[in-house]
C-alpha cells in the first residue's frame, strides 16, 4: 500500500502541481493506460473547483489531495472548505450557459457544475459534504499485479 | 505544458488556434484573448483544439463566454476537435448541442448553418 498526500495553498498555479504527482502516483501504482487520462481530467476538475471555493470563501485555508493504493485499487480525494451543493442533475449545458451573465459576460462556472462533471467522468465517485466541507472521493482499479512496481516504495513480501 | 495561443484570418473567419493546457491558471489568458477579438469587431470564430492536451471546466465556462459575446453580435463560435479526452467534457456537460464541433479547420471555416 502506497500513501501520498499534497496539502496546497489554494492557488491556480498548484493545480497542475497536484495533477503532476497525482498522475505519477498512479502510474507508478500500474493504472492502466486509458485510465490516466481520465484520472488527470478529473483530479484537475475537483482541484480546480476547491481552488476557485477557496479563493471566494476562504483563501487561507489549504486544499488537500491525498492519493492511496491498495488491494482495493487507487483512491484519491480532494477536500476542500468551500460551501458545496449536491451535483446539478439537469441540464448542465444550460447551467454552464447560465453562469455567464448577460451583463457581466462572468465566465465563472457555478462549482456544482464541477461536481456534476466529476461524476460524469468517474464511475466511481463519491461527494461528501459535511459542516462546510467537500470531500471528493475517486476510485479506479488496479491490475492484479502492478506494472512496473520494484525498487523503494514497492512492497514485497517473502517467506523463507 | 503551458497555454499557447495563436490567430489567423481565413476569409470572414478568425481562427484562434489552442495548445497546451486550459486549466483554471491559464484560462484567463484565452479569456483575453476572445475578449480582445470580439472588441476588435471579430465576430466568428473558429477555435482549433486539436493540439489541447487538458481542458477542465473553467476551460469551459471561458468557451462559453466566449460563444455568448460573439451571440451578441450575431457572430458564431465554432470548435475544431477530434480528441476523445476533450469531446468527453463536452459530451458530459451536453455543451455538443451548444457548440458546432467540427473535424477540420477547413470544415469548420467552411460551414455555414
Amino acid at each position: 500500500m502506497a500513501h501520498v498526500e499534497l496539502t496546497l495553498s489554494a492557488l491556480p498555479a498548484h493545480v497542475r502541481t497536484a495533477r503532476l504527482v497525482v498522475v505519477a502516483t498512479a502510474r507508478r501504482a500500474g493504472l492502466d493506460d486509458s485510465l490516466v487520462d481520465e484520472l488527470r481530467l478529473a483530479l484537475g476538475e475537483a482541484c480546480s473547483r476547491a481552488v476557485g471555493l477557496h479563493a471566494k470563501h476562504a483563501p487561507t485555508a489549504p486544499v488537500t489531495v491525498t492519493v492511496t493504493d491498495d488491494a482495493t485499487g487507487l483512491t484519491v480525494m480532494v477536500s476542500d472548505y468551500g460551501p458545496a451543493a449536491e451535483p446539478t442533475s439537469g441540464d448542465l449545458a444550460r447551467d454552464l450557459l447560465d453562469s455567464a451573465t448577460d451583463d457581466e459576460f462572468d465566465d465563472v462556472i457555478d462549482p456544482d457544475v464541477a461536481l456534476a462533471v466529476l461524476t460524469g467522468l468517474v464511475d466511481d465517485c463519491q461527494i461528501d459534504v459535511t459542516e462546510g466541507r467537500t470531500t471528493v472521493t475517486m476510485r479506479w482499479p488496479l491490475p492484479a499485479t502492478p506494472v512496473g512496481v520494484s525498487g523503494p516504495g514497492a512492497t514485497s513480501v517473502s517467506q523463507v | 505544458m503551458d497555454l499557447s495561443l495563436s490567430t489567423r484570418t481565413e476569409g470572414d473567419r478568425t481562427v484562434v488556434v489552442v495548445g497546451g493546457e486550459i486549466d483554471v491558471y491559464t484560462a484567463p489568458k484565452l479569456r483575453e484573448q476572445l475578449i480582445d477579438l470580439v472588441s476588435s469587431g471579430q465576430y466568428h470564430l473558429v477555435v482549433d483544439m486539436e493540439g489541447v492536451e487538458f481542458l477542465d471546466s473553467t476551460g469551459l465556462g471561458v468557451l462559453v463566454g466566449g460563444l455568448k459575446r460573439v451571440r451578441a453580435h450575431e457572430g458564431s463560435l465554432r470548435l475544431v476537435c477530434t480528441q476523445e479526452r476533450i469531446l468527453k467534457i463536452f459530451r458530459i456537460t451536453g455543451l455538443t448541442k451548444v457548440f458546432p464541433i467540427h473535424a477540420s479547420v477547413e470544415e469548420a471555416v467552411s460551414a455555414t448553418d
